[in-house]
Protein backbone atom coordinates (compact mmCIF):
# COMPACT_ATOMS: atom_id res chain seq x y z
CA UNK A 1 0.00 0.00 0.00
CA UNK A 2 1.79 3.54 -0.52
CA UNK A 3 -0.11 7.19 -0.02
CA UNK A 4 2.42 9.25 -1.49
CA UNK A 5 0.72 12.30 0.13
CA UNK A 6 1.25 11.28 3.46
CA UNK A 7 4.38 9.98 2.72
CA UNK A 8 5.31 13.42 1.46
CA UNK A 9 4.17 15.29 4.73
CA UNK A 10 5.88 12.66 7.38
CA UNK A 11 8.76 12.98 5.74
CA UNK A 12 9.17 16.69 5.75
CA UNK A 13 8.18 16.84 8.98
CA UNK A 14 10.94 14.25 9.88
CA UNK A 15 13.92 16.27 7.90
CA UNK A 16 12.92 19.56 9.39
CA UNK A 17 15.71 21.03 11.86
CA UNK A 18 15.03 20.01 15.48
CA UNK A 19 12.38 22.63 17.22
CA UNK A 20 10.94 24.05 13.94
CA UNK A 21 7.62 22.11 13.55
CA UNK A 22 6.47 22.88 17.50
CA UNK A 23 7.61 26.58 16.28
CA UNK A 24 5.36 26.27 13.24
CA UNK A 25 2.68 24.52 14.73
CA UNK A 26 2.55 26.65 17.67
CA UNK A 27 2.45 29.89 15.04
CA UNK A 28 -0.69 28.03 13.64
CA UNK A 29 -3.00 28.13 16.59
CA UNK A 30 -3.80 26.44 19.61
CA UNK A 31 -2.57 23.33 20.29
CA UNK A 32 -6.35 19.99 20.09
CA UNK A 33 -6.33 17.57 22.10
CA UNK A 34 -5.27 14.12 21.58
CA UNK A 35 -4.44 11.05 23.49
CA UNK A 36 -1.54 9.30 23.64
CA UNK A 37 -1.70 5.86 21.76
CA UNK A 38 2.14 5.10 22.68
CA UNK A 39 3.86 8.44 23.99
CA UNK A 40 6.90 9.32 22.71
CA UNK A 41 9.77 6.86 22.78
CA UNK A 42 13.34 6.65 22.01
CA UNK A 43 14.74 3.48 20.25
CA UNK A 44 17.27 2.61 17.80
CA UNK A 45 16.87 1.55 13.87
CA UNK A 46 19.62 -0.40 12.06
CA UNK A 47 20.37 1.77 8.65
CA UNK A 48 21.58 -0.56 5.29
CA UNK A 49 23.53 -0.09 2.88
CA UNK A 50 24.01 -1.70 -0.22
CA UNK A 51 26.78 -3.69 -1.09
CA UNK A 52 28.59 -1.75 -4.44
CA UNK A 53 25.88 0.98 -3.80
CA UNK A 54 23.60 -1.58 -5.44
CA UNK A 55 23.98 -5.27 -4.65
CA UNK A 56 22.81 -6.69 -1.97
CA UNK A 57 22.11 -5.08 1.86
CA UNK A 58 24.31 -5.05 4.69
CA UNK A 59 23.80 -3.26 8.28
CA UNK A 60 25.90 -0.07 8.21
CA UNK A 61 24.93 0.83 12.16
CA UNK A 62 21.77 2.27 14.02
CA UNK A 63 20.59 5.70 14.39
CA UNK A 64 18.67 7.06 17.05
CA UNK A 65 14.85 7.44 16.51
CA UNK A 66 12.00 8.98 18.62
CA UNK A 67 8.12 7.51 17.51
CA UNK A 68 5.34 8.29 18.55
CA UNK A 69 1.52 7.31 18.19
CA UNK A 70 -1.30 10.45 18.97
CA UNK A 71 -5.41 9.94 18.99
CA UNK A 72 -7.19 13.76 18.10
CA UNK A 73 -10.52 13.89 20.31
CA UNK A 74 -12.11 14.07 16.62
CA UNK A 75 -10.39 10.67 16.40
CA UNK A 76 -7.56 10.48 13.49
CA UNK A 77 -5.09 9.17 14.59
CA UNK A 78 -1.27 10.41 14.07
CA UNK A 79 2.00 9.02 13.73
CA UNK A 80 5.87 10.39 13.74
CA UNK A 81 9.15 8.28 13.58
CA UNK A 82 12.30 10.42 13.29
CA UNK A 83 15.66 10.75 13.14
CA UNK A 84 17.66 11.76 16.89
CA UNK A 85 16.11 11.71 20.65
CA UNK A 86 13.12 14.92 19.79
CA UNK A 87 10.29 13.83 22.04
CA UNK A 88 8.71 17.03 21.64
CA UNK A 89 9.55 17.30 17.97
CA UNK A 90 7.98 13.82 17.41
CA UNK A 91 4.88 14.68 19.23
CA UNK A 92 4.33 18.07 17.25
CA UNK A 93 4.84 16.09 13.89
CA UNK A 94 2.41 13.43 14.59
CA UNK A 95 -0.05 16.18 15.63
CA UNK A 96 0.48 17.54 12.41
CA UNK A 97 -0.01 14.34 10.62
CA UNK A 98 -3.35 13.66 12.47
CA UNK A 99 -4.25 17.62 11.55
CA UNK A 100 -3.42 16.83 7.78
CA UNK A 101 -6.21 14.24 8.13
CA UNK A 102 -8.80 16.80 9.15
CA UNK A 103 -10.27 20.11 7.81
CA UNK A 104 -7.57 21.63 9.34
CA UNK A 105 -5.11 20.07 6.52
CA UNK A 106 -4.94 23.16 4.70
CA UNK A 107 -3.99 25.49 7.91
CA UNK A 108 -1.56 22.93 8.11
CA UNK A 109 -0.05 23.25 4.66
CA UNK A 110 -0.02 26.92 4.46
CA UNK A 111 1.37 27.73 8.11
CA UNK A 112 3.78 24.02 8.41
CA UNK A 113 4.19 22.33 5.74
CA UNK A 114 4.92 24.89 3.38
CA UNK A 115 7.04 26.80 5.01
CA UNK A 116 8.94 23.37 5.83
CA UNK A 117 9.15 22.85 2.33
CA UNK A 118 10.68 26.31 1.91
CA UNK A 119 13.35 25.45 4.57
CA UNK A 120 13.86 21.77 3.05
CA UNK A 121 14.22 23.49 -0.69
CA UNK A 122 16.74 26.21 0.81
CA UNK A 123 19.05 24.42 2.71
CA UNK A 124 19.47 21.74 -0.15
CA UNK A 125 19.69 24.43 -2.79
CA UNK A 126 22.36 26.32 -0.49
CA UNK A 127 24.75 23.29 -0.29
CA UNK A 128 24.24 22.81 -4.01
CA UNK A 129 25.70 25.99 -5.04
CA UNK A 130 28.42 25.54 -2.09
CA UNK A 131 29.16 22.04 -3.84
CA UNK A 132 28.83 23.51 -7.84
CA UNK A 133 31.06 26.44 -6.88
CA UNK A 134 34.13 23.69 -6.04
CA UNK A 135 33.54 21.71 -9.17
CA UNK A 136 36.62 21.81 -11.44
CA UNK A 137 36.76 23.01 -14.69
CA UNK A 138 39.54 21.33 -16.73
CA UNK A 139 41.42 22.87 -19.21
CA UNK A 140 44.48 21.54 -21.32
CA UNK A 141 47.30 23.55 -21.93
CA UNK A 142 48.68 23.72 -25.98
CA UNK A 143 51.49 21.84 -26.55
CA UNK A 144 54.05 21.02 -29.14
CA UNK A 145 55.06 22.69 -32.24
CA UNK A 146 52.20 23.63 -33.99
CA UNK B 1 41.60 -18.41 40.17
CA UNK B 2 39.79 -15.19 41.55
CA UNK B 3 40.09 -13.90 44.76
CA UNK B 4 37.85 -11.08 45.85
CA UNK B 5 39.96 -8.04 47.18
CA UNK B 6 37.90 -5.48 49.37
CA UNK B 7 39.16 -2.06 49.69
CA UNK B 8 40.33 1.06 47.44
CA UNK B 9 36.48 2.40 47.25
CA UNK B 10 37.88 5.95 48.46
CA UNK B 11 40.91 6.10 46.06
CA UNK B 12 38.46 5.59 43.34
CA UNK B 13 36.01 7.87 44.41
CA UNK B 14 38.62 10.07 44.58
CA UNK B 15 40.27 9.50 41.32
CA UNK B 16 37.12 9.97 39.87
CA UNK B 17 36.57 13.24 41.43
CA UNK B 18 40.18 14.10 40.15
CA UNK B 19 39.55 13.14 36.46
CA UNK B 20 36.03 15.26 36.51
CA UNK B 21 38.56 17.77 37.74
CA UNK B 22 41.09 17.68 35.15
CA UNK B 23 37.97 17.15 32.84
CA UNK B 24 37.32 21.01 33.22
CA UNK B 25 41.03 22.37 33.22
CA UNK B 26 41.68 25.17 33.49
CA UNK B 27 38.57 27.25 34.99
CA UNK B 28 39.81 30.60 33.76
CA UNK B 29 38.83 29.12 30.34
CA UNK B 30 35.53 28.70 28.86
CA UNK B 31 33.66 25.34 29.27
CA UNK B 32 33.06 23.61 26.12
CA UNK B 33 29.69 23.20 25.23
CA UNK B 34 28.40 20.11 23.34
CA UNK B 35 27.23 22.21 20.71
CA UNK B 36 30.71 23.48 20.09
CA UNK B 37 31.93 20.10 19.75
CA UNK B 38 29.52 18.70 17.22
CA UNK B 39 30.33 22.02 14.99
CA UNK B 40 33.22 22.73 14.65
CA UNK B 41 35.15 19.42 16.04
CA UNK B 42 32.84 17.39 13.37
CA UNK B 43 35.24 15.70 11.88
CA UNK B 44 36.00 14.16 15.85
CA UNK B 45 31.88 13.27 16.11
CA UNK B 46 31.69 11.63 12.76
CA UNK B 47 34.57 9.20 13.59
CA UNK B 48 33.03 7.87 16.87
CA UNK B 49 29.40 8.06 15.23
CA UNK B 50 31.25 5.63 12.60
CA UNK B 51 32.97 3.62 15.07
CA UNK B 52 30.83 3.34 18.00
CA UNK B 53 27.87 2.42 15.30
CA UNK B 54 25.42 4.71 16.39
CA UNK B 55 24.25 7.90 14.47
CA UNK B 56 23.27 10.46 16.77
CA UNK B 57 25.97 13.81 16.53
CA UNK B 58 25.00 15.42 19.77
CA UNK B 59 25.44 11.56 21.53
CA UNK B 60 29.06 11.44 20.10
CA UNK B 61 29.87 15.40 21.13
CA UNK B 62 28.76 14.47 24.52
CA UNK B 63 31.21 10.71 24.65
CA UNK B 64 34.07 12.86 23.31
CA UNK B 65 33.69 15.76 26.14
CA UNK B 66 33.12 13.41 28.49
CA UNK B 67 36.16 11.50 27.38
CA UNK B 68 38.29 14.25 27.42
CA UNK B 69 38.79 14.01 23.67
CA UNK B 70 39.62 10.38 24.04
CA UNK B 71 37.67 9.38 20.92
CA UNK B 72 38.39 5.52 21.32
CA UNK B 73 37.02 6.23 24.91
CA UNK B 74 34.12 8.03 23.56
CA UNK B 75 33.27 5.30 21.64
CA UNK B 76 32.98 2.78 23.96
CA UNK B 77 30.35 4.96 25.90
CA UNK B 78 28.47 5.44 22.70
CA UNK B 79 28.62 1.40 22.36
CA UNK B 80 27.89 1.01 26.08
CA UNK B 81 24.74 3.35 25.40
CA UNK B 82 23.60 1.66 22.47
CA UNK B 83 23.23 -1.18 24.13
CA UNK B 84 20.47 0.40 26.26
CA UNK B 85 18.56 1.41 23.35
CA UNK B 86 15.08 -1.12 22.06
CA UNK B 87 15.80 -1.32 18.32
CA UNK B 88 12.50 -0.32 16.51
CA UNK B 89 13.60 -1.80 13.39
CA UNK B 90 15.63 -1.64 10.28
CA UNK B 91 15.71 0.96 7.54
CA UNK B 92 15.52 0.63 3.86
CA UNK B 93 18.83 -0.03 2.76
CA UNK B 94 20.10 3.59 1.74
CA UNK B 95 20.21 4.62 -2.06
CA UNK B 96 23.67 6.29 -2.20
CA UNK B 97 22.80 7.01 -6.58
CA UNK B 98 20.10 9.36 -5.19
CA UNK B 99 22.74 11.03 -2.29
CA UNK B 100 22.82 14.80 -2.63
CA UNK B 101 26.87 14.81 -3.04
CA UNK B 102 28.91 17.55 -1.56
CA UNK B 103 31.62 16.18 -2.36
CA UNK B 104 32.23 13.71 -5.50
CA UNK B 105 35.70 13.00 -7.62
CA UNK B 106 36.86 9.96 -9.71
CA UNK B 107 40.53 9.15 -9.79
CA UNK B 108 39.47 7.31 -12.92
CA UNK B 109 37.11 9.62 -15.67
CA UNK B 110 38.08 13.06 -15.14
CA UNK B 111 34.98 14.12 -17.27
CA UNK B 112 32.38 11.86 -15.13
CA UNK B 113 28.71 13.51 -16.14
CA UNK B 114 28.13 15.54 -12.87
CA UNK B 115 31.74 16.37 -13.01
CA UNK B 116 34.40 16.53 -10.31
CA UNK B 117 33.35 18.47 -7.14
CA UNK B 118 35.56 18.90 -4.82
CA UNK B 119 33.53 19.90 -1.49
CA UNK B 120 34.73 20.90 2.09
CA UNK B 121 38.08 18.93 1.37
CA UNK B 122 41.70 18.78 2.64
CA UNK B 123 42.92 17.93 -0.41
CA UNK B 124 45.25 20.37 -2.11
CA UNK B 125 45.52 22.62 1.43
CA UNK B 126 49.09 23.21 1.99
CA UNK B 127 49.39 21.90 5.67
CA UNK B 128 50.88 24.64 6.81
CA UNK B 129 49.83 25.86 10.24
CA UNK B 130 46.96 28.81 10.00
CA UNK B 131 47.73 31.13 12.73
CA UNK B 132 44.69 33.11 12.11
CA UNK B 133 42.84 30.57 13.41
CA UNK B 134 44.44 30.99 17.18
CA UNK B 135 43.13 34.41 16.79
CA UNK B 136 39.24 35.39 16.43
CA UNK B 137 38.51 35.97 12.78
CA UNK B 138 35.45 36.47 10.72
CA UNK B 139 33.10 34.08 9.81
CA UNK B 140 34.18 32.71 6.43
CA UNK B 141 31.50 32.23 3.88
CA UNK B 142 31.88 29.66 1.22
CA UNK B 143 30.72 31.13 -2.47
CA UNK B 144 28.21 29.56 -4.78
CA UNK B 145 27.29 29.18 -8.02
CA UNK B 146 23.81 27.94 -10.04
CA UNK B 147 23.59 24.35 -9.29
CA UNK B 148 20.89 21.60 -10.10
CA UNK B 149 20.46 19.72 -6.98
CA UNK B 150 19.70 16.47 -9.11
CA UNK B 151 21.08 13.42 -8.01
CA UNK B 152 24.68 11.67 -10.06
CA UNK B 153 25.10 8.67 -11.30
CA UNK B 154 27.30 5.98 -9.95
CA UNK B 155 30.67 6.66 -12.16
CA UNK B 156 31.01 2.49 -12.05
CA UNK B 157 28.08 2.80 -14.04
CA UNK B 158 29.85 4.16 -16.87
CA UNK B 159 31.83 0.93 -16.87
CA UNK B 160 28.82 -1.24 -16.42
CA UNK B 161 28.34 -0.14 -19.80
CA UNK B 162 30.89 -1.95 -21.75
CA UNK B 163 30.83 -4.96 -18.93
CA UNK B 164 34.20 -4.30 -18.32
CA UNK B 165 33.21 -4.03 -14.37
CA UNK B 166 31.82 -6.57 -12.58
CA UNK B 167 28.25 -5.85 -11.37
CA UNK B 168 26.83 -5.42 -7.97
CA UNK B 169 23.34 -7.20 -8.76
CA UNK B 170 20.65 -5.96 -6.43
CA UNK B 171 19.66 -8.35 -4.33
CA UNK B 172 17.16 -8.25 -1.42
CA UNK B 173 18.53 -11.14 1.04
CA UNK B 174 18.39 -10.11 4.75
CA UNK B 175 21.93 -9.69 6.11
CA UNK B 176 23.47 -11.14 9.20
CA UNK B 177 24.07 -8.77 12.20
CA UNK B 178 27.24 -9.12 14.11
CA UNK B 179 25.38 -6.60 17.07
CA UNK B 180 22.44 -9.67 16.99
CA UNK B 181 24.72 -12.61 16.16
CA UNK B 182 28.49 -13.44 17.38
CA UNK B 183 30.90 -12.84 14.32
CA UNK B 184 31.61 -16.20 13.10
CA UNK B 185 33.94 -17.47 10.18
CA UNK B 186 33.26 -18.15 7.19
CA UNK B 187 31.72 -14.37 7.59
CA UNK B 188 29.70 -13.38 4.55
CA UNK B 189 30.73 -10.34 2.69
CA UNK B 190 27.53 -8.37 3.96
CA UNK B 191 29.06 -8.93 7.85
CA UNK B 192 32.40 -8.50 6.74
CA UNK B 193 31.16 -4.76 5.80
CA UNK B 194 29.18 -4.31 8.95
CA UNK B 195 32.23 -5.05 10.82
CA UNK B 196 34.92 -2.91 8.34
CA UNK B 197 32.05 -0.34 8.56
CA UNK B 198 32.60 -0.03 12.54
CA UNK B 199 36.25 -1.01 12.25
CA UNK B 200 39.28 0.89 13.59
CA UNK B 201 39.65 3.64 11.27
CA UNK B 202 44.01 3.13 11.88
CA UNK B 203 43.25 -0.55 11.74
CA UNK B 204 41.64 -0.55 8.35
CA UNK B 205 43.99 1.95 7.14
CA UNK B 206 47.52 -0.11 8.47
CA UNK B 207 45.48 -3.14 6.27
CA UNK B 208 45.00 -1.05 3.34
CA UNK B 209 47.88 0.52 3.31
CA UNK B 210 49.52 -3.11 3.30
CA UNK B 211 47.92 -3.92 0.46
CA UNK B 212 49.03 -0.94 -1.66
CA UNK B 213 52.83 -1.68 -0.83
CA UNK B 214 52.20 -4.97 -1.81
CA UNK B 215 50.74 -7.40 0.93
CA UNK B 216 47.83 -9.08 -1.52
CA UNK B 217 48.73 -6.23 -4.05
CA UNK B 218 45.53 -5.84 -6.01
CA UNK B 219 46.22 -2.06 -7.59
CA UNK B 220 43.20 0.28 -6.67
CA UNK B 221 42.11 3.05 -7.82
CA UNK B 222 39.51 5.34 -6.49
CA UNK B 223 36.77 4.69 -9.08
CA UNK B 224 34.65 7.07 -6.89
CA UNK B 225 34.47 9.06 -3.67
CA UNK B 226 31.30 10.78 -2.72
CA UNK B 227 30.20 12.28 0.73
CA UNK B 228 26.55 14.19 1.08
CA UNK B 229 23.19 13.39 2.78
CA UNK B 230 20.48 10.63 1.59
CA UNK B 231 17.25 9.94 3.13
CA UNK B 232 16.70 6.87 5.33
CA UNK B 233 13.05 5.79 4.78
CA UNK B 234 11.81 2.71 7.26
CA UNK B 235 8.69 0.55 6.87
CA UNK B 236 6.01 1.95 9.88
CA UNK B 237 3.78 -1.17 10.31
CA UNK B 238 1.24 0.67 11.61
CA UNK B 239 0.70 2.46 8.23
CA UNK B 240 1.71 -0.26 6.19
CA UNK B 241 4.25 1.69 3.99
CA UNK B 242 7.62 3.52 4.04
CA UNK B 243 8.30 7.07 5.55
CA UNK B 244 11.27 8.58 5.28
CA UNK B 245 12.44 9.15 9.07
CA UNK B 246 15.76 12.11 8.42
CA UNK B 247 18.52 12.35 6.40
CA UNK B 248 22.21 11.43 7.37
CA UNK B 249 25.59 11.59 6.07
CA UNK B 250 27.84 8.81 4.52
CA UNK B 251 31.02 8.93 2.84
CA UNK B 252 31.73 6.29 0.11
CA UNK B 253 34.36 5.06 -1.86
CA UNK B 254 34.15 2.33 -4.64
CA UNK B 255 37.43 1.09 -5.80
CA UNK B 256 37.92 -0.50 -9.59
CA UNK B 257 40.74 -3.25 -9.40
CA UNK B 258 42.52 -4.72 -12.11
CA UNK B 259 41.44 -8.77 -12.22
CA UNK B 260 43.14 -10.87 -14.68
CA UNK B 261 40.04 -12.92 -14.76
CA UNK B 262 39.73 -16.56 -13.97
CA UNK B 263 38.11 -19.59 -14.95
CA UNK B 264 34.64 -18.86 -14.53
CA UNK B 265 34.97 -14.83 -15.11
CA UNK B 266 36.94 -12.59 -18.36
CA UNK B 267 39.39 -10.23 -17.22
CA UNK B 268 37.55 -7.10 -16.06
CA UNK B 269 37.26 -4.47 -13.23
CA UNK B 270 36.61 -5.45 -10.12
CA UNK B 271 35.27 -3.67 -7.07
CA UNK B 272 35.98 -2.99 -3.19
CA UNK B 273 33.47 -0.97 -1.05
CA UNK B 274 33.78 1.24 1.57
CA UNK B 275 30.38 2.77 3.02
CA UNK B 276 30.69 4.89 6.48
CA UNK B 277 28.66 7.19 8.41
CA UNK B 278 29.58 10.91 8.37
CA UNK B 279 32.75 12.50 6.30
CA UNK B 280 34.89 10.00 7.00
CA UNK B 281 37.02 9.46 3.52
CA UNK B 282 39.95 7.64 5.29
CA UNK B 283 38.71 5.31 6.18
CA UNK B 284 35.55 4.94 3.50
CA UNK B 285 38.94 4.48 0.64
CA UNK B 286 40.88 1.99 3.95
CA UNK B 287 37.25 0.19 4.21
CA UNK B 288 37.03 -0.26 -0.08
CA UNK B 289 40.46 -1.47 -0.44
CA UNK B 290 40.37 -4.16 2.53
CA UNK B 291 37.38 -5.48 1.26
CA UNK B 292 38.23 -6.23 -1.98
CA UNK B 293 41.84 -8.06 -0.81
CA UNK B 294 39.12 -10.19 1.58
CA UNK B 295 37.19 -11.35 -1.65
CA UNK B 296 39.92 -13.15 -2.87
CA UNK B 297 38.47 -16.82 -2.53
CA UNK B 298 35.37 -15.52 -4.36
CA UNK B 299 37.20 -14.31 -6.76
CA UNK B 300 39.66 -16.97 -7.50
CA UNK B 301 42.81 -15.39 -6.54
CA UNK B 302 45.67 -16.40 -4.53
CA UNK B 303 46.03 -16.29 -1.20
CA UNK B 304 49.10 -15.15 -0.70
CA UNK B 305 49.17 -14.98 3.23
CA UNK B 306 48.95 -11.65 3.47
CA UNK B 307 47.30 -10.00 6.48
CA UNK B 308 44.34 -8.46 4.61
CA UNK B 309 43.39 -11.37 2.98
CA UNK B 310 43.00 -13.29 6.23
CA UNK B 311 39.26 -12.65 7.48
CA UNK B 312 39.88 -13.83 10.87
CA UNK B 313 42.94 -11.76 11.54
CA UNK B 314 41.06 -8.37 10.03
CA UNK B 315 37.71 -9.23 11.40
CA UNK B 316 38.68 -10.38 14.73
CA UNK B 317 40.82 -7.21 15.24
CA UNK B 318 39.12 -4.54 13.47
CA UNK B 319 37.09 -3.84 16.19
CA UNK B 320 39.17 -1.08 18.70
CA UNK B 321 36.71 -1.35 21.53
CA UNK B 322 37.11 -5.21 22.01
CA UNK B 323 40.81 -5.16 21.40
CA UNK B 324 41.15 -1.97 24.19
CA UNK B 325 39.36 -3.76 26.70
CA UNK B 326 41.17 -6.97 26.46
CA UNK B 327 44.80 -4.99 26.16
CA UNK B 328 44.11 -2.49 29.01
CA UNK B 329 42.46 -5.27 31.31
CA UNK B 330 45.92 -6.52 31.80
CA UNK B 331 46.31 -3.28 33.46
CA UNK B 332 43.83 -3.88 36.64
CA UNK B 333 44.70 -6.09 39.66
CA UNK B 334 45.97 -9.13 38.59
CA UNK B 335 47.95 -9.83 41.95
CA UNK B 336 46.79 -13.62 42.29
CA UNK B 337 47.80 -14.61 39.34
CA UNK B 338 51.38 -12.40 39.64
CA UNK B 339 51.57 -14.59 42.66
CA UNK B 340 51.58 -17.71 41.02
CA UNK B 341 53.89 -16.30 38.33
CA UNK B 342 56.31 -15.27 40.73
CA UNK B 343 56.57 -18.47 42.40
CA UNK B 344 56.94 -21.14 39.50
CA UNK B 345 59.90 -18.45 38.22
CA UNK B 346 61.36 -18.76 41.65
CA UNK B 347 60.77 -22.75 41.69
CA UNK B 348 62.66 -23.30 38.12
CA UNK B 349 65.54 -20.60 39.25
CA UNK B 350 65.80 -22.97 42.25
CA UNK B 351 66.12 -25.78 40.04
CA UNK B 352 68.41 -24.63 37.53
CA UNK B 353 70.70 -23.69 40.28
CA UNK B 354 70.86 -27.28 41.55
CA UNK B 355 71.51 -28.37 37.88
CA UNK B 356 74.49 -25.91 37.38
CA UNK B 357 75.78 -26.95 40.92
CA UNK B 358 75.63 -30.74 40.52
CA UNK B 359 77.35 -30.51 37.19
CA UNK B 360 79.96 -28.54 38.55
CA UNK B 361 80.15 -31.01 41.36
Amino acid sequence: MKDTKRQTWMGLLARADAGRVPELLGQAGPSPDFEWLRAPEIGSVMVQGRTGGTGAPFNLGEMTVTRCTLRLSSGEVGHACLKGRRKGDAEAAAVVDALMQTPAETLMRSKVLGPLAEDAARARHCRAAKAAATKVDFFTMVRGED
Amino acid sequence: MYVAVKGGERAIENAHAWLAEERRGDTDVAELDIQQIREQLSLAVNRVMAEGSLHDPDLAALAIKQARGDLIEAIFLIRAYRTTLPRFGTTKPVETAEMACDRRISATFKDVPGGQVLGPTFDYTHRLLDFKLAAEGEPVTAEQRDADPAPVPHVTEFLNRESLIEEAPRDDTPPPDLTREPLELPAARALRLQALSRADEGFTLSMAYSTQRGYARNHAFVGELRVGTVPVEMEIPELGFAVEIGEITLTECETVNQFKGSRTEPPQFTRGYGLVFGHSERKAISMALVDRALRWEELGEDNSGAPAQDAEFVLYHADNIQASGFLEHIKLPHYVDFQSELELVRKMRREANAQTREAAE
